[in-house]
């Protein structure tokens, strides 16, 4: 019986296979669960491009670097600014070829292989029912007392983690680990990864969160929730950004040029809000869901580029390190 | 001879898989690449709590499992079983749920602040005891009832009708059990605790708390160090088995000889009642308390699991059941001394390295992701090989001591004496091994990031997924449906062994 | 014929001394005291213990460097003769067929012949613990009836049991050797049992196992080193 099944899904796999192409995407995790935005790209594009969107979940870029040019990825969706260099060096990326005309980002973008899709900033979450007056700036947060309890996540095995670890570096330079130190016996603890510390704010561990901007859009459309806030920092926020490339293997370059093309197209960008909880990276802010249009975002971006993140994230990581450790 | 080529392949297979993984990701990377300073720190953390934390879930589980062992009451079988459950949960969930009870806002303080005491601050070196503890006192408790109740009752007997003060029964029969029993299990929990990563993380409640799996986790999926990531695993490697050699070397070999099955009514149960049951009582609340709350916070979201969580839950369990064949399989082939120690190998190797290593390795021969489910099988059965063979190990051993004799002397055939003799009465850990394996496999998130596939997710990892999403209460119900089926597998496993074994001595 | 040629083994410190042919058709018991190295002797002739010297030979075929399981020998231990998890029938089985599977029905015959003959008629799907002792040693009997092998050695099996069961079994046991054509050795501390089967006796007593002797001739008039023995055991039991 088992044997059989599957010598049948092999042929229609393959007589498939030949009447359509295939379009294999990398993505993260979470992209593909029936809650992530997985399965409305597939819906959307396979809509326009008579081809097959098939997506590969896992691992992004250790997979890729440990599979090299035989890579069957013809396309990764998701990446992190943090990994573009080691991406770029690998030789294994293409130039994507879109328009980036149409980019609406806070900060100016000019990569011909790495194309945004969507984008928000680190920020401190919290719940306006159990927290009166959240910190104002970044400074009051080091000097708020002792009772105010954060929970944020490891830079060294986490992305936002890593973004906020760069966002203090960025805000105060050499005094980067004096302000660790000062937060420090705010910090309930440190989570490997987002799902973690979020789930212990949600569970009221914590009063404030390391999450992001668009966090509050969540609450906002999916629940009807207004109560979460991000604290809005004057002295601006770290940018994140979600991007997509085309892999120098691919043997369907058209489709992943078209793909690409498609990632900031009004029809993705439309749905991208709501998908992935984020900003989408090429529309206009009257095109957003009313909950985005309405959430607090920084004045200030701060944003290292590719080399100076190089830089800069072994001294922001060791400020961090010592900081909490004193 | 059939039977030694049968324990060689079992062993090279093991070696392979371990070894092998590692060399792949070391070709790969070209060598080894030194460590940073802050690895030594790491390193001595790493062991510092591995110690800690395996030293008192023993010292802990021998009155806890003495009460057992020597108390019978109402649902003590149903408490046995139930006692396992902490040992198979899914980390992430344990860890909220012993969040609920011991957090900041968790029932402790919540108790505490009603009676005006300060608050109890769980983040730190003794939060991850904690935590290792609430894991491995199960574990460790299970064998030391598991070998309480192989003790023949002639001996129990015989201690008896010698009148032996309590002092001297403790001498002569529990004493004697500890020390077989103990640094076995001492070996396993430290080497457990030793890849620890996110309970260390969460619960040590910061960088302080860095183990040597996270600098792993770091070079590897962050740094893309291949290099040290594998220098990073052997080390640890190595001190898996420093630790095995060191707690085989401690445990002694004689058995207790041969019972004659025959069930006797324990009599040193009685005049402890009171102690003992305080002792279960404590032990109850510190292990169920949070689980009850797993499953608290769990129901509301199971009205909201949909097919894909449905799907991966039927995978899992599929994945389970293939992981437990198999690993029964090895562990039985493997059930030697040496064969425990080479096993160590395989929890103290980095999931990590050795996904990537595995993926290397199988790439340029099939696609990694059609075969996503059969490596997650594997993969679950050798991480659940070392908790098979210490449950396992000593009994098989004694039995072939024992019957070694009678077995020359009937020209037995290898298989006459597996099926006939071996097996049925192995059948207690048996069932206990097979047990734990299929709850470990169900509940294990292991390699399967690098394999993984849309279609062939399994319930951890749609956990993740959900929680990843926004969807905390899909993810809390998806958590209690894992919960579930670990804890049922394990307890259908257990409970076969057991039934079989009663209605023999009955 | 058995025949141990200057067989030596090592016993901690001690050493033991064989040297001395048996024939097919003896009965004889080993006699000595404790320690001696009664049951050092059988496990040798049986092969769970190798000489460190000599050679043992059966019908002159050298059966030294034999594993136990290749020797034409059946042995009973002083107890765990039995598996107590299988039934009586199972446990006769595996001496007709050591794969585990069941006997054909020819086998299933002779089975329950060698049951009768022990008699324990109808007892086939007991489990050995519901058994009494004196049960539980037919069984074992029965299984040697059924293994069937030329040199049968007991190992005590019945000091146990009480005198009357005892002799009992004796009888019992010389009965199978004579059905089975057996060369049968029993290490036995009792004096009046050896007296009561015995046609020759294996004296081990000073690191030396004696050559085998006629019972009658023996205890008629005993050379010193049996003197001492018998002396040592002054109370010989009843």
């Amino acid at each position: 019986m088992k044997p059989l099944t599957f010598a049948a899904g092999l042929v229609l796999a393959t007589s498939a296979a030949a009447q359509t192409p295939v379009l294999t995407v990398y993505a993260p995790d979470y992209f593909v669960s029936e809650w992530g935005p997985g399965p409305k790209i597939e819906e959307l594009f396979e809509a326009e491009c008579a081809c097959d969107l098939q997506f590969k979940p896992g691992d992004l870029l250790p997979r890729i670097l440990l599979e090299g040019a035989r890579t069957e990825a013809d396309v990764v969706i998701g990446l992190n600014t943090d990994v573009t260099g080691k991406a770029r060096e690998s030789g294994l990326f293409a130039p994507h070829n879109a328009d980036m005309a149409a980019l609406t980002l806070p900060v100016a973008w000019t990569d011909d292989i790495f194309l945004p899709f969507n984008y928000g900033h680190t920020a401190f979450v919290y719940d306006t029912t159990r927290l009166d007056a959240a910190p104002e700036s970044f400074d009051a947060l080091l000097e708020a007392g002792d009772d105010l309890r954060l929970v944020i996540q490891d830079p060294r095995s986490s992305i936002s983690g890593l973004a906020l670890a760069l966002w203090v570096d960025a805000i105060y330079g050499e005094e980067a680990e004096a302000a660790w130190a000062k937060l420090a016996p705010k910090i309930v603890t440190v989570t490997r990864g987002w799902s973690e510390s979020y789930g212990l704010f949600t569970d009221g561990e914590a009063d404030m969160v390391l999450s992001y901007t668009t966090s509050p859009a969540y609450h906002i459309i999916a629940e009807g929730d207004e109560t979460k806030k991000a604290a809005i920092f004057p002295e601006g926020h770290y940018f994140m950004v979600e991007l997509s490339a085309k892999l120098a293997s691919t043997d369907v370059p058209e489709l992943a040029d078209q793909f690409l093309a498609f990632t900031v197209s009004e029809p993705f960008q439309s749905m991208i809000a709501t998908g992935n909880w984020s900003i989408p990276a090429a529309l206009d802010p009257s095109g957003w869901p009313a909950g985005f249009q309405q959430l607090d975002l920084p004045e200030t971006v701060l944003f290292y580029s590719e080399e100076e993140a190089a830089e800069r994230r072994d001294a922001a990581i060791e400020a961090w390190r010592s900081g909490l450790s004193r | 001879m059939a039977q030694r080529l049968v324990t060689l392949s079992a062993a090279i297979a093991l070696l392979a898989l371990t070894l092998g993984p590692i060399g792949a990701v070391l070709i790969w990377a070209e060598g080894v690449s030194s460590l940073r300073p802050g690895d030594l720190a790491a390193l001595r953390f790493t062991v510092w709590q591995a110690f800690l934390s395996a030293l008192v879930s023993c010292l802990l589980a021998v009155p806890l499992a003495r009460a057992l062992a020597r108390q019978r009451f109402r649902g003590r079988g149903l408490l046995l079983a139930l006692l396992g459950a902490p040992f198979i949960l899914p980390v992430i969930v344990a860890v909220m749920g012993l969040i609920a009870v011991f957090g900041q806002s968790g029932l402790i303080n919540q108790a505490f602040a009603a009676l005006g005491l300060p608050r109890f601050d769980i983040y730190g070196l003794h939060g991850v005891v904690l935590a290792h503890v609430f894991f491995n006192l199960p574990l460790a408790t299970r064998m030391m009832v598991q070998a309480w109740l192989a003790i023949p009752d002639e001996r129990f007997r015989l201690a008896a009708s010698l009148g032996l003060s309590r002092r001297a029964l403790f001498l002569t029969l529990e004493w004697p059990l500890i020390l077989r029993i103990l640094p076995g299990a001492f070996a396993v929990i430290f080497v457990i605790c030793l890849t620890s990563f996110a309970v260390a993380l969460t619960l040590g409640g910061g960088p302080r708390a860095t183990t040597v799996e996270l600098a792993i986790y770091q070079a590897m999926r962050f740094d893309f160090d291949p290099g040290r990531a594998a220098a990073l695993a052997l080390l640890q490697l190595v001190l898996g088995l420093v630790a095995g050699v060191v707690a085989l070397a401690l445990s002694p070999r004689q058995g207790f000889g041969v019972g004659r099955d025959r069930s006797v009514p324990r009599w040193d149960g009685a005049g402890r009642r009171v102690l003992d049951a305080v002792v279960i009582a404590a032990a109850v609340l510190f292990l169920l308390l949070p689980l009850g709350l797993v499953v608290a916070r769990g129901v509301p979201g199971l009205s909201l699991l949909e097919g894909d969580t449905i799907r991966a839950a039927g995978h899992s369990v599929i994945v389970a059941l293939a992981s437990t064949l198999l690993c029964l399989v090895w562990a039985l082939a493997l059930s030697t001394r040496r064969g425990e120690l080479l096993a160590l190998m395989a929890i103290a190797i980095s999931p990590l390295v050795l996904g990537a290593g595995l993926f290397l390795v199988l790439r340029p021969f099939v696609n990694p992701f059609s075969m996503a489910l059969p490596v997650t099988a594997l993969v679950n059965a050798l991480m659940a090989l070392p908790f098979a063979l210490r449950v396992l190990r000593p009994e098989a051993e004694s039995i072939r001591t024992d019957f070694l004799r009678l077995r020359q002397t009937l020209r037995l055939t290898g298989w006459a004496w597996t099926r006939l003799v071996l097996l049925p009465r192995l059948r207690r850990p048996l069932g206990f091994a097979g047990g734990l394996t299929a709850a470990l496999a169900m509940g294990d998130l292991g390699v399967i990031a690098l394999f993984a596939d849309p279609d062939r997710a399994t319930l951890p990892l749609q956990v993740y997924r959900l929680m990843g999403s926004y969807q905390m209460e899909a993810a809390a119900g998806a958590a209690l449906l894992l919960l579930v089926l670990s804890f049922g597998l394990f307890w259908l496993f257990d409970r076969g062994g057991r039934v079989h074994a009663q209605s023999r001595t009955g | 014929m058995l025949s141990l040629e200057q067989v030596e083994i090592a016993m901690g410190k001690e050493r033991l001394c064989a040297a001395f042919d048996v024939p097919r058709a003896a009965r004889v018991a080993i006699l000595g005291p404790s320690g001696a190295g009664k049951s050092t002797l059988l496990d040798v002739v049986a092969g769970f213990r190798h000489p460190d010297r000599g050679r043992i030979l059966w019908s002159g075929t050298d059966m030294t460097a034999m594993p136990p399981e290749k020797r034409p020998v059946s042995i009973l231990f002083q107890d765990g003769n039995l598996f107590p998890h299988l039934s009586v029938r199972r446990n006769l089985a595996l001496a007709l067929r050591p794969d585990g599977r069941k006997p054909d029905s020819a086998g299933q015959t002779r089975l329950g012949d060698a049951l009768g003959r022990v008699a324990l008629d109808g007892m086939e799907d007991r489990l050995p613990g519901t058994l009494s002792g004196g049960q539980q040693s037919r069984v074992a009997l029965a299984r040697v009836l059924l293994q069937d092998r030329p040199l049968l050695l007991l190992d005590e099996p019945f000091s146990a049991l009480g005198p009357g069961l005892r002799h009992e079994m004796i009888d019992l046991v010389t009965d199978v050797a004579t059905e089975i054509d057996a060369l049968l050795m029993m290490v036995t501390h009792d004096p009046s049992d050896a007296r009561r089967f015995a046609s020759h006796i294996i004296l081990v007593a000073d690191g030396l196992a004696h050559p085998p002797q006629d019972t009658a001739a023996l205890f008629a008039d005993p050379p010193p080193a049996f003197r001492d023995y018998l002396g040592r055991s002054a109370d010989p039991a009843p």
